[in-house]
C-alpha cells in the first residue's frame, strides 16, 4: 500500500510537486498521466526515496519512508522495483550482470540458480540470448525490456514504471502492457504505471490519476476517466492541441516570480 | 576595491566549504571501510586500472627527470669538480619530491580525470540513482574501491618511480660524466636514508586520497548533461593539482621543520 500526503517539492525554484495526495491500494495497479515535465519522474523516485520531499508524507505498507535513515529505507527498497524511464542499466556491465545485479549484490545464490533466474525475467520481457552483450550494444526498446528484467528478477511487491511503451514499437508495447496486466492478476503486484500513452493507460489500469500543476486533479477508473467533463483531462486524453492546457504553461506555472 | 575583497573572500568560503565536503566524502568512504563486507572483486578491478594502467607513463617521466637533474647538476657540479656528488641529489631530491608529486599528478590527470568523467556519466544517465533504488550505498560501491586502488597503488608505482629515477641518472652519470657504475650505486645507497623513502611514500598516500575524493566528489555531483561531465572533468583535474601541491607544501614543513626527517 503507497499512502501519499500533501507532498511537495520545489527543484530550483520550479513547483514541481504542490500538495500532492495519493493512495495505491494493495494489488492495484495505479496509472498516473500527465504531460511531460508535470512531475511524474519525480514522483515515482520519490517513493523510492532518492528525492527528499520538502513536506508531505509518504507511507510503505504503513511505514513513514521520509522519517527514515538511510540504511531503514534501503530495506523497505528490496520491495520495491523502479524502471526507469531512460533504462539505468550499468553501462559496465554485461545485460546477464544488470539483470542479476540484486542477485548478486545481496544474495549468495549458486551461479546456475543466477543465470536460469536471469534466463527467465529475460523471457518475461521477450528477450533471449542477449545475456553476454553489453547495455550500449542493445536499441532503446530492448533497454527498456531489460531495465523491467532487472526489476522483475528481484520479485519486488510493488513496482514502479515509468513510462515503459514510451518509445518501444507497439507491438512490445502491447506485450508490455499485457505483462504488466499478468503481474498484476496472478503476482498481485503493487503498480504505478506512469505513461501518456491512453491506450496503455486504459488497458493497465485499476484507476488512473491525471498529474496537472503539481497535484492530482482527477481520478477515477478508465471508464469513468473517459467519460469525464473536466475540461484539463478532456483535453489531455484526446490529445487536443486547443483547450485550458497551452504550449508553455507548465513553464509560466513552474517559475516563482 | 571593495569588490575585489568581496571576491576573495567568496573565493576563500567557496574552498573552505569545498574542502569540507571533500572530508565529509573522506568521513562516509572511511566508515564504509570498516564495515564488512567489502568486494574486493570491485577493489582489484580499479587497482588494475591505476597501478599497471599508469606504469608506463609514470615510468617514462621517472626515467627522463633522473636523467636531466644529472645533466642539470652536471652543468654546475663539473665546474666545481664535484660531479661525484651528482648521485646524491640526483636521488635525494627524487625520492623525497620529484617522483611522489610528479606521479600523482600524472595519475591526478589520468585516473582522476577518469573517474570524474565515469561517475559524471552515471550520474546523467541515472545510474546512481538506480543504485540507490537498488538500495545500494553509491559511496560503498563507487567510491570505496576508487579510494582503497588510489590509497594502495599510489605508494607503489612512486616506488618504481624511485627506483626507475635513479637509473635515469645513472645513464648520464656513467655513460656522460664517466663515474663508475658501482660507485654510483654506492654514493646513491649511502645518501638514501630510509626516512627519504618513507617521507615520500607517506606523502603519495595522503595524494592518492584526494585525487580519489576530488575525481569523486566532481564525478557524483555533474549536475548536467555531457557539457557538466566535461567541465567536472576539468576541474577534477585542476583542483587535484592545486590540491596536491599545497598538502606537499604542508607536508615538506612538517617533515623538515617539526618532525626533523
Ligand atoms: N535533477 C533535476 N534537476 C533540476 N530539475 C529537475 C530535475 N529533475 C526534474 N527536474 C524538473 O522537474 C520537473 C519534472 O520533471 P519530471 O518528473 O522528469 O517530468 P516527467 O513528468 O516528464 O517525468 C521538470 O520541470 C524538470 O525540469
Ligand atoms: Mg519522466
Amino acid at each position: 500500500m503507497i499512502f501519499i500526503n500533501n507532498l511537495s517539492k520545489k527543484i530550483d525554484n520550479n513547483i514541481v510537486l504542490n500538495n500532492l495526495n495519493l493512495r495505491v491500494k494493495p494489488g492495484e495497479t495505479k496509472v498516473i498521466i500527465g504531460r511531460s515535465g508535470v512531475g511524474k519522474s519525480v514522483l515515482l523516485k520519490h517513493i523510492v526515496g532518492i528525492i527528499k520531499p520538502d513536506a508531505g508524507t509518504i507511507e510503505i505498507n504503513g511505514e513513514n519512508i521520509t522519517l527514515m535513515t538511510e540504511k531503514e529505507i534501503n530495506k523497505v527498497r528490496m520491495q520495491i522495483g523502479l524502471v526507469f524511464q531512460g533504462g539505468a542499466l550499468f553501462d559496465s556491465m554485461s545485460v546477464e550482470e544488470n539483470v542479476a545485479f540484486v542477485l548478486n549484490e545481496f544474495m549468495s545464490l549458486d551461479r546456475k540458480v543466477v543465470r536460469q533466474k536471469v534466463a527467465d525475467s529475460l523471457a518475461m520481457v521477450g528477450l533471449k540470448d542477449i545475456e553476454k552483450m553489453m547495455p550500449s550494444q542493445l536499441s532503446g526498446g530492448m533497454k527498456k525490456r531489460v531495465s523491467l528484467a532487472r526489476v522483475l528478477c528481484m520479485e519486488p511487491q510493488i513496482i514502479l514504471y515509468d513510462e515503459p511503451t514510451t518509445g518501444v514499437d507497439p507491438i512490445t508495447a502491447d506485450a508490455i502492457n499485457n505483462l504488466i496486466v499478468e503481474l498484476h492478476d496472478k503476482l498481485k503486484v503493487t503498480s504505478i504505471v506512469v505513461t501518456h500513452d491512453m491506450s496503455s493507460a486504459y488497458k493497465v489500469a485499476d484507476s488512473i490519476a491525471m498529474l496537472y500543476h503539481g497535484r492530482v486533479i482527477a481520478e477515477g477508473t478508465p471508464s469513468e476517466i473517459k467519460m469525464t467533463n473536466h475540461p484539463v483531462v478532456k483535453q489531455f486524453i484526446t490529445g487536443d492541441a486547443h483547450g485550458p492546457i497551452t504550449e508553455n504553461e507548465n513553464l509560466v506555472f513552474g517559475h516563482v516570480r | 576595491m571593495f569588490s575585489s575583497i568581496k571576491y576573495a573572500s567568496d573565493l576563500i568560503y567557496r574552498g573552505i566549504s569545498y574542502v569540507g565536503a571533500l572530508a565529509a566524502l573522506l568521513g562516509e568512504t572511511v566508515c564504509s571501510l570498516f564495515v564488512p563486507p567489502l568486494n574486493s572483486n570491485r577493489i582489484l578491478t580499479q587497482m588494475l586500472r591505476v597501478g599497471p594502467g599508469s606504469f608506463f607513463i609514470a615510468s617514462i617521466v621517472a626515467f627522463f627527470i633522473g636523467m636531466i637533474m644529472a645533466l642539470q647538476m652536471a652543468y654546475q657540479m663539473v665546474e666545481l669538480s664535484a660531479e661525484i656528488y651528482i648521485p646524491n641529489v640526483v636521488s635525494v631530491s627524487l625520492t623525497r619530491e620529484l617522483a611522489p608529486v610528479l606521479t600523482s599528478l600524472i595519475v591526478a590527470g589520468r585516473v582522476g580525470a577518469g573517474i570524474t568523467a565515469e561517475l559524471g556519466s552515471m550520474v546523467v544517465t541515472e545510474q546512481v540513482e538506480a543504485l540507490r533504488a537498488f538500495a545500494v550505498n553509491p559511496v560503498r560501491y563507487l567510491v570505496v574501491p576508487r579510494f582503497l586502488a588510489l590509497v594502495i597503488m599510489l605508494p607503489i608505482l612512486t616506488i618504481f618511480a624511485d627506483l626507475i629515477g635513479i637509473m635515469g641518472g645513472f645513464v648520464i652519470c656513467v655513460y656522460k660524466l664517466f663515474i663508475n657504475p658501482s660507485l654510483y650505486f654506492t654514493m646513491v645507497s649511502k645518501a638514501v636514508d630510509l626516512s627519504d623513502i618513507t617521507t615520500g611514500l607517506i606523502k603519495t598516500i595522503c595524494f592518492g586520497a584526494i585525487i580519489a575524493l576530488v575525481g569523486c566528489h566532481q564525478g557524483l555531483n555533474v549536475k548536467a548533461g555531457a557539457e557538466g561531465v566535461g567541465k567536472a572533468t576539468t576541474m577534477s583535474v585542476v583542483i587535484s593539482f592545486i590540491l596536491i601541491i599545497i598538502a606537499d607544501c604542508l607536508f615538506t614543513t612538517l617533515f623538515y621543520f617539526v618532525l626533523r626527517v
